[in-house]
């Protein structure tokens, strides 16, 4: 298998709504990427986007809608579609392009334009549950959430107190990204117990905003690498990814059990048997407060229940032991679902790299570890990249 | 690389831009209608509810009796066995008080809402639906539940046949 690198990175602001067209977003986070590697689309042999459900955009066939913008013009090119994770499955998707020794450069773009739907995504989040068995309920996608929650602060006996901790990590850690939407220097854990309940146990600063916006990284072979002489790179040492059933009324919800098996998968690949020793740093899915606990658990950074004390303990935090989304994440930054692969796989490339600017974590990381969660509650998938 | 950018690209709207016409836009309105006939498994289940009883089907493999109902088993993958009536009865797994309607918007009476893991289908096995005859004080995980029907002449074949799962009163099986 061909060794593959992370060799650029880009991404536009996030903001709950932006002017830019789906294919104008695209094409600015995609040749930022492109210039940030020294390369240009001429050196680029496949394509592969990414984005969530085509009704936030009202466009069906997005992907091919907005492949000019990706670069894909008259070039291999896929779209690839895995709920909330596709931020982080469409580099996997690239990664077997270059790794199968097909592509040498592959440039990987991901969109979502939230504001398009009117008067708020909400309403299309309701197409996604099971015709029969849950529409007829009326359920607000937020209701899952909360009932993940509730599940998982049961079982655990977890304080609510210290899920609002990532809250306002995250939120904090977003001051030093230049594309945040939700940064708050000043936030506290009572300004996230006193927002408005939406849907008990969640509150709105619980919540990671809709948002539009783009992201891209450009990916390349070892070879290529070393014959062009490019100097920053990350290197993809394990992907793995895993799904359960849409019935999700038959699993215990306290622990994301498919995370796990994703994570397994990426660990053998990355020659990974000890994660907690073995990963500096994390950047998981964390579109709720809990979701990042309950993913350090599914990543086995955490034994189960075991994250909301490292949190407390400050072990999360930017110079921390395990620091956990010093890009602010999606609470922090913005949840463009698709485009989240800025925080996820961006972050790895610009902290691994050295690039990370005011969020550069301040000691020296060499493995990150990055995730994304989505579909109904049954989605994960894993990236392991080494510096 | 992110600290060598000076000028991060997008421009920021308000809702105010779009909504009172300050920006160029368009508009589209879809139309879209569906009709899903429910299957096998389905049609079973929603006639069942409409007389007033859940079913579920068991798989002789691996001994799951599998809730909501589906012809395969997704374990084994082979053709499960067997229909098999379970109780209106189960317990609460999780839920939430919810304050949002399905748009989003608020709502001053709570909705309670979560999921019962039914009696007589395999551990954990269950459904979403609403409870009612409790309080958001009084609902917790843990608690035991029964259903409450629509009247036989109201039923349609729809999981709202149960209008909601109320507290298991002591001395009730």
């Amino acid at each position: 298998m061909t060794k593959v690198g992370v060799v650029g990175a880009g991404m536009t602001l996030f903001r709950r709504r932006l002017q830019e067209t789906p294919k104008e977003l695209c094409y600015e986070a995609a040749k930022m990427a492109l210039d940030s590697a020294g390369l240009t689309l001429a050196d680029v042999d496949m394509v592969v986007s990414g984005s969530a459900p085509d009704a936030f955009d009202g466009v069906h066939m997005k992907g091919e809608y907005f492949l000019d913008g990706c670069g894909g013009y008259r070039k291999p090119y896929t779209r690839v579609f895995t709920g909330g994770g596709t931020g982080v499955f469409s580099t996997i998707a690239g990664w077997w392009h270059v790794a199968s020794g097909l592509a040498d450069v592959v440039l990987v773009v991901n969109e979502e334009k939230m504001s398009s739907c009117q008067p708020h995504p909400q309403s299309v989040f309701a197409h996604i549950w099971d015709p029969i068995l849950d529409r007829p309920l009326k359920p607000n996608l937020i209701w899952i959430f909360a009932m993940e929650m509730n599940r998982y602060m049961t079982v655990h006996k977890v304080r609510k107190e210290d899920i609002a901790l990532v809250a306002v990590k995250n939120k904090r850690n977003a001051v030093d990204h230049p594309c945040a939407q939700l940064a708050d220097p000043n936030i506290t854990v009572d300004d996230v117990l006193n927002s408005e309940v939406l849907a008990w146990p969640v509150q709105r600063l619980d919540i990671s905003p809709p948002s539009d916006g783009a992201a891209a990284v450009v990916l390349a072979s070892e070879d290529f690498i070393r014959k062009r002489r490019i100097r920053d790179r990350a290197w993809i040492s394990g992907v793995g990814w895993a799904i359960d059933s849409t019935m999700w009324t038959d699993r215990d919800l306290y622990f994301p059990e498919y995370v796990a098996r994703a994570a397994k998968m990426a660990y053998k690949m990355a020659k990974i048997d000890d994660p907690r020793r073995q990963i500096d740093f994390a950047e998981p899915y964390d579109p709720f407060d809990y979701k990042e606990l309950h993913h350090l658990e599914g990543l086995l950074l955490a034994k189960k229940g075991e994250a909301p004390i490292l949190t407390r303990e400050g072990v999360t935090q930017r110079d921390g032991k395990l620091p956990v989304c010093p890009s602010g994440g999606l609470l922090g930054v913005g949840n463009p679902i698709a485009a989240t692969l800025g925080m996820k796989i961006g972050e790895l490339f610009w902290q691994l790299t050295g690039q990370a600017g005011g969020r550069q974590i301040p000691h020296e990381v060499r493995t990150g570890v990055s995730q994304a969660w989505g579909d109904l509650m049954q989605y994960g998938c894993v990236v392991v990249m080494k510096a | 690389m992110t600290a060598r950018i000076s000028k991060w690209p997008g421009v920021e709207l308000s809702a105010a831009d779009l909504y009172e016409g300050k920006v160029t836009s368009v508009r589209f309105r879809p139309d879209a209608k569906y009709a899903w006939s429910a299957g096998e498994a389905m049609t079973r289940f929603l006639e069942e509810l409409q007389a007033g009883r859940l079913i579920a089907r068991t798989c002789h493999k691996c001994e799951r009796i599998l809730f909501p109902p589906r012809m395969f088993c997704e374990e084994c993958f082979r053709p499960n066995d067997e229909w098999t009536y379970i109780h209106d009865t189960g317990t609460i797994e999780t839920f939430s008080v919810s304050y949002l309607d399905k748009d989003a918007k608020r709502i001053t009476e709570p909705i309670l809402v979560g999921v019962v893991s039914i009696d007589g289908a395999s551990p954990k096995m269950g459904m979403m639906h609403y409870f009612g005859e409790m309080t958001k004080d009084d609902i917790h995980i843990g608690m035991r539940v029964k259903a409450v029907w629509k009247l036989p002449e109201e039923r349609r074949g729809s999981v709202l046949d149960i209008r909601y799962f109320r507290p298991l009163r002591e001395g009730e099986p």
